[in-house]
């Protein structure tokens, strides 16, 4: 049972792809929020206040370009700003900084656009928890100009091959485990068949068996449909398994880019150990709180030692 | 073609979401129609002790008509602006606001789909509470016109649309009140627009006010049209249709306006999120 085009909604009518533009451009973006201000702001308490005013820095410069039909991982711990920049890619978001464009639309000019090409699964199973996964993936359908003949037979297709029992698929939400609402998060996506799918830690909560299924899915949208994906995950094995590239980002910033094999090897050679490390260690190794450097290395005979003595450093210095 | 049958499509994606809801939440219904039934009979109760308060002659029939028609009126526009900000709130809550928000659909879409629901809701709920409520007293409807009420409460109902969606700007920026904050909207309009009393009572400096609201031009309509019979070519309904038909034109293009601006805002901020 194979996905849905696009093509056949008309929603891609009147929007050119050229096939030799980036998917995806991310070009020097960074986003601020800051904390909102008291409502007496002139008192001298709150001037105090503000002058420890809290301004995180959720995406700092970060700069990434992703080929059409590429699946690329965005790798960091929570808090790490994954979601941000998934959320500005989704036109939710407006970038303080730099530009992003999809496809050669630029994400803030081109929105509408831009929507017509994307579909998103966050990390929470965000429905109308009353109704059925049948209502929920109607109201996303017709959203996306999809009929409602047409969509009803496809969301059965999906949410059958998900594992989806057929009177779960009208029977209200709410009365779901955390793992089935998500698969049905991930069907709505993919109802649409997306060129690009953003995908914002989609198996979280979900058995072995349905993250295969999803991921054979997500397979499926770039071998069969040439769908391009951006997947932010902190499954480690999933990203090595699914992604051609990965991203790490730390505190904002993007701290490293390339082929899982690639930095498995870089950071072996930093260790110096001959079979390429796992990467949860490429990982530790990326997000440590002061990045590990050959002369760390030597300075403390390991990067073993120097991971656990910075690590050390750093809780003294808290 | 492709693009109207695109927005026409979305917008009965929230027509047909909005009734799902409205099943599902039954109970809901039953207990805010009771609550507007009391509501309404306790103040339209007043118009039988006014006679022996005032010591004045009063006819007993045309007050009660005048506060149920006062009533009516205050329960559509509740009712019409619940449906409108609630879903904002009810959006965040749940979490699909991000997805409404990303779906490519204008916001003229989004927010008219999402009134007009609203308004079939309102006009078929206060229907239900006038026939109620006005089953409580032998009332004397033997003058009035029926099509100049209709005309007047759906002609006003479009300035209502663009009220609400200018007020469900509230609960998008004010993540966790801004619904409730919204009723500062309806207390204001309750006050100016003579819901249970001619505006010419109120202080000099309400009085234009009162003349910008539509509220005010939808109660006079239907009161000359059920309490005197006017007709809908007569000079006291048309001195109330033009300046509703420019509240509507204005109203709804304001509302969306101001409500886009509110848009771009929570996107620079960051508001567009799940709260709950």
């Amino acid at each position: 049972m194979a996905i849905p085009d696009l093509e056949s909604t008309s929603l891609l009518k009147n929007v050119t792809i050229d096939p030799a533009v980036d998917a995806v451009v991310i070009d020097h973006v960074s986003k601020t929020f800051k904390k909102s201000r008291p409502l007496f702001a002139w008192s001298r308490k709150a001037q105090e206040e503000r002058k420890g005013e809290k301004v995180v820095r959720a995406v700092d410069d970060v700069t990434l370009t992703v080929k059409r039909g590429e699946i690329v991982g965005i790798l960091g711990a929570n808090g790490s700003g994954k979601s941000t920049l998934i959320r500005m890619l989704s036109t939710l978001l407006i970038p303080d900084e730099g530009r992003i464009e999809i496809f050669g639309y630029d994400v803030v000019k081109d929105e509408y656009t831009v929507q017509r090409l994307i579909n998103r699964v966050s990390v929470e199973a965000s429905f109308f928890k009353k109704l059925s996964p049948m209502e929920n993936l109607l109201y996303a359908a017709r959203l996306y100009n999809m009929p409602g003949n047409i969509a009803r037979t496809r969301i059965r297709e999906i949410l059958t091959r998900l594992g989806i029992k057929p009177d779960r698929i009208v029977a209200p939400l709410e009365n779901m485990s955390r793992g089935m609402q998500q698969k049905v998060a991930i069907a709505r996506a993919f109802l649409t068949s997306p060129v690009l799918l953003l995908l914002d830690e989609p198996t979280t909560g979900l058995d072995p068996r349905s993250k295969i299924d999803v991921q054979a899915f997500v397979h499926e949208l770039r071998d069969v449909h040439h769908a391009t994906i951006l997947i932010t995950t902190h499954d480690m094995d999933e990203a090595e398994d699914l992604c051609d590239r990965v991203a790490i980002i730390d505190k904002g910033r993007m701290v490293a880019l390339g082929r899982t094999v690639d930095l498995k090897r870089e950071v072996a050679t930093l260790m110096e150990r001959d079979e390429p490390v796992s990467m949860k260690e490429v990982f530790m190794h990326y997000t440590a709180s002061h990045l590990i450097t050959e002369e760390d290395v030597k300075r403390y005979g390991s990067w073993e030692k120097a991971f656990e003595a910075l690590e050390a450093q750093r809780e003294e210095e808290e | 073609m492709s693009s109207l049958m695109h927005q026409a499509r979305a917008s009965y994606a929230f027509f047909e979401r909005n009734w799902n809801l409205t099943k599902r939440y039954w109970a809901w219904e039953i207990v805010w129609l009771v609550y507007n039934i009391v509501n309404a009979l306790s103040v339209t109760l007043i118009s039988y002790t006014a006679q022996d308060l005032s010591g004045a002659k009063i006819d007993t029939n045309y007050l009660i008509i005048y506060l149920l028609i006062g009533t009516s009126v205050w329960s559509y526009l509740s009712v019409t602006f619940e449906g409108v900000t609630d879903l904002i709130m009810i959006e965040r809550w749940e979490g699909t606001i991000e997805h409404t928000f990303m779906a490519p659909i204008s916001r003229f879409t989004h927010l008219v789909g999402s009134c007009w629901y609203a308004i079939v809701h309102g006009l078929l709920f206060t229907f239900l509470q006038l026939i109620i409520v006005g089953s409580f007293f032998h009332l004397d409807l033997s003058h009035a016109n029926y099509l100049t009420a209709v005309v007047v409460l759906l002609i006003g109902s479009i300035s209502f649309i663009g009220l609400g969606i200018a007020a469900s700007v509230l609960p998008l920026l004010f993540t966790e009140r801004g619904s409730q904050m919204s009723y500062i909207v309806r207390a204001i309009l309750l006050l100016i627009s003579g819901v249970y009393y001619p505006i010419s009572v109120l202080p000099g400096w309400m009085q234009p006010l009162a003349r910008v609201s539509p509220a005010t031009y939808v109660l006079d309509g239907l009161r000359s049209g059920l309490l005197n019979g006017a007709t809908l070519w007569s000079s006291s309904i048309l001195n109330v249709i033009w300046p509703l038909i420019i509240a509507g034109i204005i109203s709804v293009p304001l509302g969306v306006f101001i409500f886009t601006l509110a848009e771009k805002y929570a996107k620079h901020t960051g508001k567009l999120k799940r709260n709950g």
